[in-house]
């Protein structure tokens, strides 16, 4: 077993050698990262995945990681916490990784979080925006800004530039991530002075919304604001226009409707609808249109929002496991935590709690005409 | 908003008795509780989604769907339940049967085309409101209030009119009997499995147009609701079924109203403990004679 060991070493590690201009060089340096590769939600992994790829190949253009090239070893969680948990048992303590990034859904990390924490290897989660994802412990970090960021955000712009006063909210009661965001948005409601004229509720599966629709009409809001995922979130845009609210009534929704699902299905009962969103693929900034142009040569298709912050972190844990003073998970932590970064969501750096410092990256979009775009 | 509230009601009650129909026929005539029933439902969206995407407009896409969820029905029927039906296997063992074969089809489903929500292409059917005295219904929803309505009226007039209606009642008193006064039972259940299968596959396309959210577990989210109807309006009552379908929705739609959306989902339920405490055989149901 022992003679086999460093063989299996080097196969695995060659397997996962993504750029090819090292394969004479040093070992890689190999992080792990956990993410759905597989079943219905694998556009988001993939999509991530994508990200992290494209980083580490420009990375590893700019010389790799301390000397030697960066890889990663991908392991499908298939969006179960199950996987996920034997996943990280298995780079962990295996592969003996000195880093994890993912998982992508945030009741993952809450599964896999505690297990990296008690070994005390740092995980970086790209898309976890649940409310307590950083809580979990000193080696949990992620880059995603939290919906309770960017809900006050797109609140704060639609009274602003919208001179919106009065609002009726509308939120799944029984799915933890839409109650999660509705119990954001209940503050950021009261912080910024609106006057909330009712609150209706939802069940996950419901698909008709037009008795609760119906009452918020009689009660002529200046806005609707809806925590609801992207399929339950277009149906009440549908039941908002069938019933006849006025166009000027805005819809206004949290990550969850932040989502071309939505358009697809609403179609234009959609236009109007604003969300918050850490980024977007109009921005034109130099950095991001360089990303942008490099995402297209490389897979032939526009990056999304999970592309874009996977990215910046592989970016940005190349350069705290540079400035690192060993592999140790202390050490990587510290790094990490003195990181400062320029990327293509704008300035980041972490807070001591370890979730994204910089919120002026926070953008409100607007559907018209059937397409989001930066709300002017 | 009182006018509009009782149009959603009646919309949404309308939408749980069409569904209810077939199922409380199912039980009434084959004496069993067929959860596969959910599935045709699915089904019948699915195949008409399928239609429209080819360029069927909705006119022949509907038809095709119904059609095609009655002979899955009579597919299925027979190769689920009619060895047990033979056997005279009790009651629970072809509901397991019915059970275990609806969450295996959900699950090939869901497998085959993915769990993501999909809809009928847009413009498919004139989505613009009729408004009246400040409220407003479309052209889904009259369609399924319409339906709901003629289907009742058209199948209590085939049970009490007709020679294979008179056949359906014979079944649902006592089969052996019916089959020793030379009704050929297996031919009368095909039919009243295509017919269930049928109104199953049209209501699934009828409301997955009204609510535009087509998956394939549609069927299961309304099966737990078209049961609390059916066992409201007595099993195998069709008459019954949609006086209770119409029930629950205008309940519903005035409690999220009046009261709150919190309770939209329970109160419907709540009725049902108390009907059934009061009334152990349904609102309408007798307590000795099994109706069809």
């Amino acid at each position: 077993m022992n003679l086999f060991r460093p063989i299996l070493r080097t196969l695995f590690a060659a397997a996962f050698v993504t750029s090819a201009g090292f394969s004479h060089a040093a070992d890689p340096l190999t992080i792990g990262a956990i993410e759905i590769l597989s079943g219905p939600n694998a556009k988001y992994g993939v999509a991530i995945k994508q990200g992290f790829d494209l980083g580490v190949e420009e990375i590893n253009a700019a010389g790799g990681v301390r000397g030697a090239p960066l890889a990663i070893a991908y392991e499908d969680s298939a969006g179960s916490k199950e996987q996920a948990i034997n996943a990280a048992r298995q780079l962990i303590g295996r592969a003996k990784v000195p880093l994890l990034l993912g998982p992508t859904l945030s009741t993952e990390m809450f599964a896999v979080g505690p297990i990296a924490n008690q070994r005390q290897t740092p995980i970086i989660g790209t898309s976890t925006t649940a409310i307590g994802v950083t809580d979990i412990g000193p080696f949990v970090f992620r880059t995603s800004l939290p919906e309770a960021d960017v809900i006050p955000g797109t609140l704060r712009a639609a009274r602003d530039k919208l001179g919106v006063k009065k609002v009726a909210v509308l939120y799944g009661r029984d799915d933890a991530f839409t109650k999660s965001a509705y119990d954001v948005m209940k503050t950021a409601l009261a912080d910024l002075g609106f006057e909330v004229l009712t609150t209706e509720t939802f069940g996950a599966k419901d698909t008709d919304f037009s008795a609760q629709l119906t009452k918020i009409a009689s009660l002529h809001p200046d806005a609707i604001v809806i925590s609801a995922l992207a399929d339950a979130g277009a149906g009440i845009l549908l039941a908002k226009q069938a019933l006849g609210l006025p166009q000027n009534v805005r819809a206004i929704g949290g990550n969850g409707m932040n989502s071309p699902k939505v358009l697809e299905i609403a179609g234009p009962a959609a236009d109007g609808l604003l969300v918050g969103s850490p980024w977007f693929v109009g921005k034109s900034d130099p950095l991001n249109v360089k990303f942008i142009e490099a995402y297209r040569a490389k897979y032939g298709s526009d990056p999304d929002q999970f592309a874009a912050q996977a990215y910046d972190t592989i970016k940005i844990a190349a350069r705290a496991l540079n400035e690192a003073r060993d592999l140790s998970g202390d050490a990587i932590r510290d790094a990490l935590l003195k990181t400062k970064f320029e990327g293509v969501m704008g300035a980041f750096a972490f807070t001591p709690d370890r979730s994204p410092a910089v919120v002026s990256g926070v953008l409100v979009l607007e559907v018209a005409g059937g397409k989001f775009a930066i709300l002017k | 908003m009182l006018l509009q509230q009782i149009i959603n009601g009646i919309v949404a009650g309308s939408a749980y008795a069409l569904f209810a129909l077939g199922f409380t026929l199912t039980f009434g005539v084959l004496k069993i509780v067929n959860l596969t029933y959910g599935f045709y439902f699915s089904a019948g969206a699915y195949l008409a989604l399928f239609a429209t995407l080819h360029g069927a407009p909705i006119t022949l896409a509907l038809p095709f769907a119904a059609i095609a969820a009655g002979f899955i029905a009579v597919f299925l029927d027979s190769a689920l339940l009619s060895r047990l039906r033979r056997q005279q296997a009790p009651e629970l063992a072809s509901l397991m049967v019915t059970l275990g074969a609806t969450l295996f089809l959900y699950t090939g489903m869901t497998a085959l085309i993915g769990s993501e929500i999909q809809r009928f292409p847009l413009g498919l059917i004139e989505s613009a409101p009729f408004r009246f005295n400040g409220a407003s219904i479309s052209l889904t929803q009259i369609a399924i209030v319409m339906t709901a309505g003629l289907l009742a009226a058209g199948l209590i007039g085939v049970l009490r009119a007709t020679r294979t209606g008179l056949a359906m009642r014979a079944m649902a008193e006592n089969p052996q009997a019916g089959e020793l006064m030379g009704i050929d039972t297996g031919a009368i259940m095909r039919r009243v499995s295509f017919l269930c299968g049928a109104i199953a596959g049209a209501s699934g396309v009828l409301i997955g147009l009204e609510h535009n959210a087509i998956t394939p577990y549609m069927g299961e989210t309304m099966a737990l609701k078209g049961f609390a109807v059916i066992i409201l309006g007595g099993l195998g009552d069709v008459g019954g079924a949609l006086i209770a379908g119409l029930l629950i929705g205008l309940l519903e739609a005035l409690t999220a109203g009046y009261i709150s959306s919190i309770y939209k989902d329970a109160v419907g339920f709540l009725l049902l403990v108390l009907t059934l405490w009061a009334r152990p055989f349904g609102l309408f149901g007798r307590a000795s004679v099994r109706r069809a």
